[in-house]
Formats: structure tokens, sequence, C-alpha cells
């Protein structure tokens, strides 16, 4: 085992020098052709023989307490096999490795739909019908459905970033030459992953596997061993292919641990697959907040004082708390800073990570704000951030791992023409439409975990990568081939990799965009420990070797890869975890978004026109799939802008649009050419694969442009997201 | 999803023949379908017609098309005399849903759409039209899509069809053919049924009553257009749409017909708004008056407030093209 803690830089020798080339390359997707040839097989397929189906059946009340439960009809009807509703482990909610709801047979009721029972049954339409036949009675209670309304707790312990008041605000502002104080307001966001959560769970004697959509493999078998009070090592989680989590398969939804206990009950595997207005209510969503963001600089432009704050809704049981300023922290100069989230308690489904908590929606308010602040300056928004660019962190004094922000300004600006936009909102006009331009930075923070992987050479010199690392349709398989590619000069046809299985070396999951620097650094490891196996082999020192195509060159003789391996698999493990290092420097990803937008003078429909960014990211494992995780996150931002809108209806506690039909994300014909560039500077501070975040800075700050790009096309700014037609009209010229 | 009884027709007789109170027709079934899931629609009973022999296009003598009930809206798009001689509607059409939902999508089947309301789907909400008496959820609650004009104290739902406001602005007729074997030829304008007391009849169709043909007039005089205001670019209901087709002669407006989506529970259509420009020489203020026309009696419920100048806007926007120079 090759360990590595960050205690400081590390750059694994072999790790870019390698004579392979492979490293960085847009390589096709490992998995590609078994996905578009449907032979890739998700949580829902592959059940082994006799496999039940199952049906949660949620509260029909949004507060209040069950009073009976009524089964028999439901137990009647054709094809049903057992209801049940009285199991002690019954989960209200869903899990994660540091919580567990609250469990037992449904008494209060925290949401609407929260589940009441399971009905297991020989089809899926047997289950669903039968659903409909268990009768509840209820005793209503007043719900807190209305997050604006509800009382407002500023001293809380939820969530894992405290509330920091650096140097007196009230005073920073009253002597500040320009104050800027305005209030931005966000929506609930689903997840919105187009493979729905799916289970399959079946026992054999006292071991349970479960097959599931998941994020984060080892998280969720600690959360199913609590929730079912059984040993984790008798609990095996399967995840090998995950379409799409976007944060909402982090956890363990409350459908996985039915499955088990109907698995137990009825003595055969059962599976379940959450209808799609049914996983608004079963798994969670992001909160609602409203946002205050102020300001206090100079005539300048030169920052004294930054305070972001903001409200976020949870449930009663639940300790996430979206960290809504997360991303302002260290985003610009400014020595008094406060930051903080205040909570509203909510009769709610949970809230939870999705897509970049805190920077997705904290964004918003920040890089608005900027746009707004840098016009009342008579300054261009780029040439204000350019004045308050931090030399260090401006909150903890640390020294950035890297920061190549002024450079995305710069090159971004260069390549989208920047310069050709008119400064003055509302005065480019084509024909019916409203031209206009904005941009936005991009910051999202790096995390370092720790995540194990092993990787075996084999006898005819074959490579196998095993991690219970997940592929969330993210780019792992490749990019961990392309690693161990890279370090023992095999082409990606002669490596295997193995992922989303609890018995394999335990990783970092895929989540905050930890994924892949984590998981690719311990296979990193795990090669290195294999060069140096070979070097011995070899009777050379392992900076000698040159890998190339199965063959190792060192000192003038050539040896297949194969020959070295001598029938003997070698069979080594890396690990990885965050260090001193990790907490020496102050470590992110950054970015710059470009838009141009059109916006109907008529109707005031919106349309992107195009969207172009340049990202500083670390090491880019490879160019096509980091370009895909932007792409994607770009198109996220373009939707949180204009479209994705989850609507509470505050009389009941219930979603109105928790469909595709109502629950607008954007589709093709709202997407338009994204152009994505890449700064590369490996990060030998972040973790020994030298990569930092990249799924989730592509969301960062891309709404923000364009919402600057509407107001820069119409003059008319909207705080309250999304920027819906109807929120323009008032502001638009008479027709 | 409900047991229902399943039985395939082999002829539109055959189909009425097996149809009672309980009965629906499932042709593309893509809206049929997703409400059965939801239980929102409950029918006993499904007769499959997607087999008749309803899906050619063909001449009338007269000068129009007669389009067999089975025709797939991306048929209907694209045949060339639609493309030609009726732009309104292949671009109605086109405005409609997605590619695949097109493909599936029968013309008499899109004709019978229901609402996309927000409380007509969840089955936990109060729904007069779903289940009759129970209330109203929408008029309270968020009615960002609903109607404003039309509306009833039992229903502010609209009608969330594209094609069928191009038909209205294209005057068809609607045939059907009855249980007890006669044939009806409606004309749009009779068949839909504002909500009243009773939401939950959309339509003039008896039970059991089946849509053979939809029947085009000979090609109207003047321009066509159909403008959609949604809220992203595809897929998404219109909030507004218009259905316009006008000519200009002498400088003045010789003809005008103007059917509106997302108004009302039915595709809307007044003549006052067409009075008002018939005779004028084309100007904004003929156009204004056409909108003042349009929306007298108009109200909104709050979220949907902003359909009143949102609907004014688009109308003199198409007015504007409808009526402009051809440069």
């Amino acid at each position: 085992m090759r360990e590595v803690r960050m205690d400081g830089p590390y750059r694994p020798a072999a790790l870019g020098a390698s004579a392979q080339g492979l490293l960085g390359r847009p390589v096709d997707r490992y998995d590609g052709a078994a996905k578009v040839s449907g032979t890739a097989g998700y949580a829902f397929e592959g059940a082994p023989e006799g496999t039940l189906y199952g049906h949660v059946v949620g509260a029909e009340i949004g507060a209040g307490r069950v009073l009976s439960v009524d089964v028999a009809a439901a137990e009647a009807m054709p094809g049903v096999v057992a209801v049940i509703h009285d199991d002690p482990r019954m989960p209200s909610g869903e899990a994660n490795s540091e919580h567990a709801p609250k469990v037992g047979p449904a008494d209060r009721i925290h949401h609407y739909g929260q589940p009441i029972a399971i009905v297991v049954a020989e089809s899926q339409e047997a289950a669903r019908a039968a659903a409909g036949a268990v009768r509840i009675d209820y005793a209503p209670s007043e719900g807190r459905f209305d997050s604006r309304a509800a009382e407002v707790e500023h001293d809380h312990k939820l969530g894992f970033l405290p509330t920091i008041r650096r140097g007196d605000l009230d005073a920073a502002l009253a002597e500040a030459e320009v104050v800027f104080d305005e209030r931005y307001a966000t929506p609930v966001h689903f997840p919105a992953a187009l493979e729905p959560h799916a289970t399959i769970a079946w026992w054999d004697g006292d071991r349970l596997t479960v097959r599931a959509s998941l994020q984060i493999v080892g998280a969720a078998r600690t959360a199913i061993a609590v929730a079912l009070d059984m040993p984790e090592a008798k609990v095996r989680v399967l995840a090998p292919y995950v379409g799409g989590g976007f944060g909402g398969k982090t956890g363990v939804g409350p459908e996985t641990i039915l499955a088990a206990i109907a698995a137990r009950r009825t003595g055969r595997p059962v599976k379940i697959a959450l209808p799609r207005r049914q996983i608004a209510y079963l798994g969670h969503h992001r909160t609602d907040t409203v946002q205050r963001l102020r300001i206090g600089c100079n005539r300048d432009g030169r920052i004294s004082a930054i305070a972001h704050e903001g409200v976020a809704a949870q449930k009663e049981d639940r300790t996430f708390l979206e960290p809504i300023p997360f991303g302002t922290l260290p985003l610009y100069a400014g020595k008094v800073r406060h930051f903080a989230t205040s909570l509203v308690r909510v009769d709610l489904p949970g809230t939870g990570a999705v897509r970049a908590p805190g920077e997705a929606i904290g964004t918003f308010a920040i890089e608005c704000a900027m746009d707004e602040l840098a016009e009342r300056l008579g300054l261009d928004p780029i040439e204000l951030r350019r004045r308050n660019e931090p030399e260090t962190d401006p909150l903890s004094g640390k020294p950035f791992s890297t920061r190549r922000l002024l450079d995305c300004y710069d090159e971004g600006a260069r390549r989208f023409g920047w310069d050709r936009r008119a400064a003055t909102p509302g005065s480019v006009r084509e024909g019916e439409w409203l031209i206009g331009a904005g941009m936005a930075a991009s910051l999202r923070g790096n995390f370092t975990v720790k995540s194990e992987a092993r990787v075996t050479l084999d006898a005819d010199g074959r490579a196998v990568i095993e991690t219970d690392m997940t592929d969330i349709g993210t780019g792992t398989y490749t990019i961990l081939a392309q690693v161990a590619g890279e370090m023992l000069g095999l082409g990606v046809d002669r490596i295997d990799v193995r992922l989303g299985d609890s018995e394999m070396p335990p990783s970092a999951g895929s989540g905050g965009s930890f994924g892949a620097g984590s998981s690719a650094s311990a296979v990193a490891l795990a090669c290195e420990d294999i060069l140096a196996e070979l070097a011995r082999r070899m009777n050379a020192a392992p900076e000698e070797l040159s890998l190339k195509d199965g063959v190792v060159t060192a000192g003038g003789r050539s040896t297949p890869l194969a020959d070295l391996v001598r029938g003997k698999p070698i069979v080594a493990s890396g690990r990885m975890g965050p260090g001193k290092e990790s907490k020496a420097t102050s470590q992110a990803s950054h970015g710059a978004h470009f838009c141009e937008v059109a916006v109907n003078g008529v109707t005031g429909e919106v349309r992107v026109r195009r969207m172009l960014g340049v990202f500083d990211v670390g090491r880019v494992l490879n160019e096509k799939t980091a370009r895909s995780q932007i792409v994607g996150g770009v198109i996220w931002g373009i939707a949180y802008a204009l479209s994705e809108d989850g609507v509470v209806d505050v009389r009941s506690g219930r979603f109105v649009n928790p469909d595709f039909g109502e629950y607008h994300v954007a589709v093709n014909a709202d997407v338009p050419q994204i152009e994505c560039h890449f700064i590369e500077e490996v990060d030998d501070h972040a973790n020994p694969a030298g990569a930092k975040a990249v799924g989730e800075l592509g969301i960062s700050g891309a709404g923000a442009a364009v919402a600057n790009a509407v107001y820069n096309a119409t003059g008319v700014r909207v705080r309250d997201f999304p920027i819906t037609l109807d929120k323009l009209l008032p502001g638009l010229p008479p027709v | 999803m409900k047991t229902f009884d399943y039985a395939r027709a082999d002829s539109p007789e055959a189909a009425v023949a097996a149809a009672d109170e309980e009965t629906r027709f499932i042709a593309g079934g893509t809206n049929l379908l997703d409400l059965m899931k939801l239980q929102v629609m409950t029918p006993a009973k499904l007769v499959d017609i997607s087999r008749l022999d309803l899906n050619r296009i063909e001449d009338m003598d007269e000068g129009g098309l007669r389009i067999g009930a089975l025709v797939a809206n991306s048929d209907l798009a694209a045949d060339t005399r639609v493309r030609s001689r009726y732009a309104v509607l292949s671009r109605a059409l086109l405005a409609g849903a997605s590619g695949q939902l097109r493909n599936k999508a029968s013309t008499g089947g899109n004709l019978l759409q229901r609402t996309r309301c927000y409380y007509f789907y969840d089955t936990a909400s109060r729904c007069n039209k779903r289940e009759p008496g129970s209330g109203c959820d929408a008029r309270e609650g968020f009615n960002r899509i609903h109607a404003v004009l039309g509306t009833s104290e039992q229903c502010i739902a609209t009608h969330p069809g594209d094609m069928p406001v191009a038909m209205r602005a294209l005057d068809v007729v609607i045939v059907t053919l009855k249980k007890d074997g006669d044939r009806r030829r409606i004309p749009i304008a009779d068949f839909y049924r504002l909500p009243g007391d009773t939401p939950q009849i959309e339509t003039v169709l008896y039970p059991g009553e089946l849509i053979t043909h939809v029947e085009l007039p000979p090609a109207p005089r003047g321009r066509q257009i159909y403008r959609k205001v949604r809220d992203r670019a595809s897929y998404a209901f219109a909030l507004v749409s218009v259905a316009g087709i006008a000519s200009v002669e002498d400088g003045r407006i010789a003809s005008a017909a103007l059917a509106f989506g997302g108004l009302a529970h039915m595709p809307w259509r007044d003549p006052a708004v067409e009075a008002a420009l018939i005779g004028q020489p084309p100007s904004t203020e003929a156009f204004n008056a056409a909108a003042d026309a349009l929306l007298t009696g108009a109200r909104g419920f709050g979220h949907n407030d902003f359909k009143l100048p949102l609907a004014r806007r688009t109308l003199i926007a198409v007015l504007r093209d409808l009526t402009g120079d051809a440069s």
C-alpha cells in the first residue's frame, strides 16, 4: 500500500512524464459503447430470478399524525405479496453516513409524501394499483410550508460553514464612499437526474446486497447498515452505472431501505424505481434562498467590506444547510468580511446537496452584485474584479495553491470579444431582439477526500483497476484508465476498470467535484508501487523506466510487460488523503463565464446566443470529459438563470411542478454554442493527480453571467430568479 | 395505474360499438397514458384505434384537405399541401411538444388533449375537472399558466394545444362517428366548451363518439403566422399563442382570422377582435383596438396577470407581421 497524505506538494514522477502520452487527451468514454448499445446495466436492470416490485405509499398530508393504517384491501388485490407499514426500521426520510432519519412506523408526518408503507407485488402495475388501496387515517395539523413566512433562526448549528464576522461591518459601511445593498432570491431546485432513484435488494442468509443508483458507495453501505441495524460487513452495495446524480443520490433514499426490508419480509428480491413525481418527495431538493449582499468600497471600486448573508430552509430532523456564501469567501479582497446562512425550519421534504451547493446560487448574488456595482461606479465589470483580486486568501490569509482567475478574465475577454460589448444597457437592437453581453467569475472550492484503489497487473500484461468509486456520467471509468495507462505504458484497451462495488477499496465517491482528483490520485499511487516492483525486476531505478505500449525500457534494455510479470500478477494499492498542505493552502478552481443573450423586445423571451468560459482546474485528466463536465454545468447555469423553478404550494406543502413537464430544465433548443477553454496548471498542493474541481465549476457563476447579459440587453435587473419573461415585461419598451 | 379492459378495433364502426360511458379511445396515447399512470384518468376500458385506416391526408373537391384522425402530428406538419397552403397549421404543429411526441401524437387525440393545470395532475388536490364538485385549488393557488378569458368559478384551466389554435383560425370541421352510426360534422367553433359549471366536459362529443376526420376548408387568403410564447425554447406549453391569418387590400385589412392559445379553456376566437381590424388601415391604433376587444372581460388570478399585457404585445407584433410590407 502506497499511502500519501497531502502534508506537502506531491507529484508522482511518472505522471505526465511517461512515453504513453495518454493523460489529458480527449480519449473517448471507456463505457461509451456499453451505454449507447444498452449493455451498461443500471440499478433497475439485471434483477435476480423471482424479483418482486415495490411501490412506496406516501403520506397525503403535509403535517400531522397518522392515526391508523389499513392494508387489508391492498393485500387482497391481485398480485400483491405483502404490504408493510409496521417494521420498526421504516425510514422517514433520506439517510447518509452521518445522519439516519428517525425510524419506525410513521407517527408524526414531517412532510407530504413521507413514506408510510410499501406495497410489494408480482408486477410494478399491481404494486402501484394496490398502493392506492392502502387506507390511512390522519390527524392533520398546521404545517410550516412557506419558507418566507417561517421564523428565521440565526443561532443554529447546522451545516459545515459557520457564521463568519470579521471586523465591524456597520462602521466599514458607514465609512465607505460607495455602499451597495441589494437582496436576491433563488427558488427550489430539483437535482433532476434522468435515471430515477432505483434499487434492487436481495438477501443471502443474513447478507444483504443492494444494487442502487448512488453517488457514494461507501457512505451508502454505512447508512444502510445503520438504518437496518446490522453489521456493515454484511452489506454489499453495487452501483456500477449511475444515470446522473447532481447531488440527489449522495445519500440513501428511503426506497432503498424499504426494498431491503421488503426483501427480508418476502424472502424474494425486491426492486423499486421511484416515479418522477415521487422523487421530489422521497429525495431531497435545494432550498430556496433569500440573500442580502452588501459591499462597501471607495470610488475606485476598492472593496473595504463585503457581507453575504442568506436564509436557507431545512426540515426538522436534518442537519445539512446550504452554504450560501461559500463561493464568496475567497473571491474578492476586502478587510471586513461577514458571511452567514440563517435557518428556517419547514415541514417540507429535506433540503440537501444539489449541483454545487452554495456556489450555484450564491454566485447569483455576488456576481450580479459586482455587475451592478461596476455600473454604479462607471467601471467595466472585469476591471472592478481585477481591482479586487486578492494576493492571498482574503479571509484566511493563506496562500492560494494556484489561482489563475485574472488569466481566465483576460483570455475569456479576448476570445469572447468583450471589448465590443456596449456598456449602456438596452442599446443594441436587432429587429425585435435586444442584444446584451454579460460576464461573471466562477469559483468552486476544492476538496481532497480520502480515496483508495487497487491496481493489478495481470499475467497478460493487462491492468485491472478496482475501487468503489462511481461514474455518474462524469467520466470516472475513462480518466482512471488514462492515469493507469499513462503510468504503466498501456493503451486504454489494455485496462479494465471496475467500479461501484463496496467490496472494492473505498473511495471518495462522486460529490462535491472531489471524485476525479481524489480517485485518480489513489490509482496513481498504486501505479507508483507497481512501477517500483517493475524497476526492481528490471534491476533499474523507477525513474529510469520508460513504458510504452506494453513494453518497459530501462538502461537500453526493453522487455514486454507480460514477461516481467512472469505469470504472477502484481497487485498494488494506493491511498490518498488530505493532510497539512490541504489546510495550509487555499484551494479552489476558477473561471470566467461570458454570455451573449437576445431578449425579445415584444415578449421578454430570453434566448442565450453563446456562452464562453475559460477555466483553471489544475490538471485536465481528459480534455473531452472535462469539457463535457463544464458544458453540463453551464447548461444548468442557463436553466437556473432562466427557467428552473420548483414551486411549493404553501397551503399544502406539496410541490406544484415535480415533473419534467412543468419543471423546466434547459432543453436542446435552449442551449447555444458553448465554448470551454482550459488554462492548465497542475496543482501539486491539491492532490497527487494535480487535478481540482471541475463538475460544479461550470455551474458556478454561469447563471449570473446570463443574468448580467439580460440586464445589459434590456436595462431590467431581475433579482428574483429565475428570470422568466413576466418579470421582464414591465421594463420592456412599448410595442 | 388502475386495471382496465383493452380492445382493439378493426373499423371505426367496431370502435364505437365497443365503447361505452367509461371507455376512452387510444391512438398515440401520449397524453392519456401519462394521465392513467397518475390515476388522473381511470377509464374502465380502452379501445385501441391506432390500427384503423384513418391516417391519410386527402384532397377534397372544393379545394380543402381531409385529414384522417390518426395522421401523426409530424406527418401533418410535413405534408407539402399543408406547408404551402396552411402554413399556420404546420407552424403550430411544430411548435408543440417534442419530435418524439409529434411522431406519436394523432390529429384526433391532439384535439382532445387535457389541460396542464398543476392541480388537475396532482390527485391530492381539489379539482372540479378531475373530480367534479371537489373544488378548485388553482384559483387561490399557483396559477401562472392559467386562463384569463372565459373562466368560471369552478375552473380556470387552459387548453394546452397548439394545433387546435391554428385549426380554430382556419375554421376546420371535425367529423365524427356516433355510437348510433350517425356521422356529425362539427365546426370547430362549436366543438369546445367553456368550463362553466361542468369543467369535466370539454367538448360537445357524446360518450363513445369517435373523431374520424378533420376537414380543412380551402386555403384562406393572405398571410399566416403562428407565434407561440413560452418559458423555454421548446417542449413547453404556450403562455400565449396567436394563430393569425390576414390579408390587406388597397391599404386596408380585408380579412382577418385570429385565434389564441394559453388564454382560455379552449382555443379562443372573438369576432370583435376581427371586427376591430377589418376595413381599417394597418396601424398601431387598430391593433390596440383589436387587443382591447380581445381583453375586454379578461382577468388574471395573480400569478397569471402578466398574460394580459403579454397577449396584447404578442397580438400587436403578429398583426404587424401579418399586415406589414413584405420586404
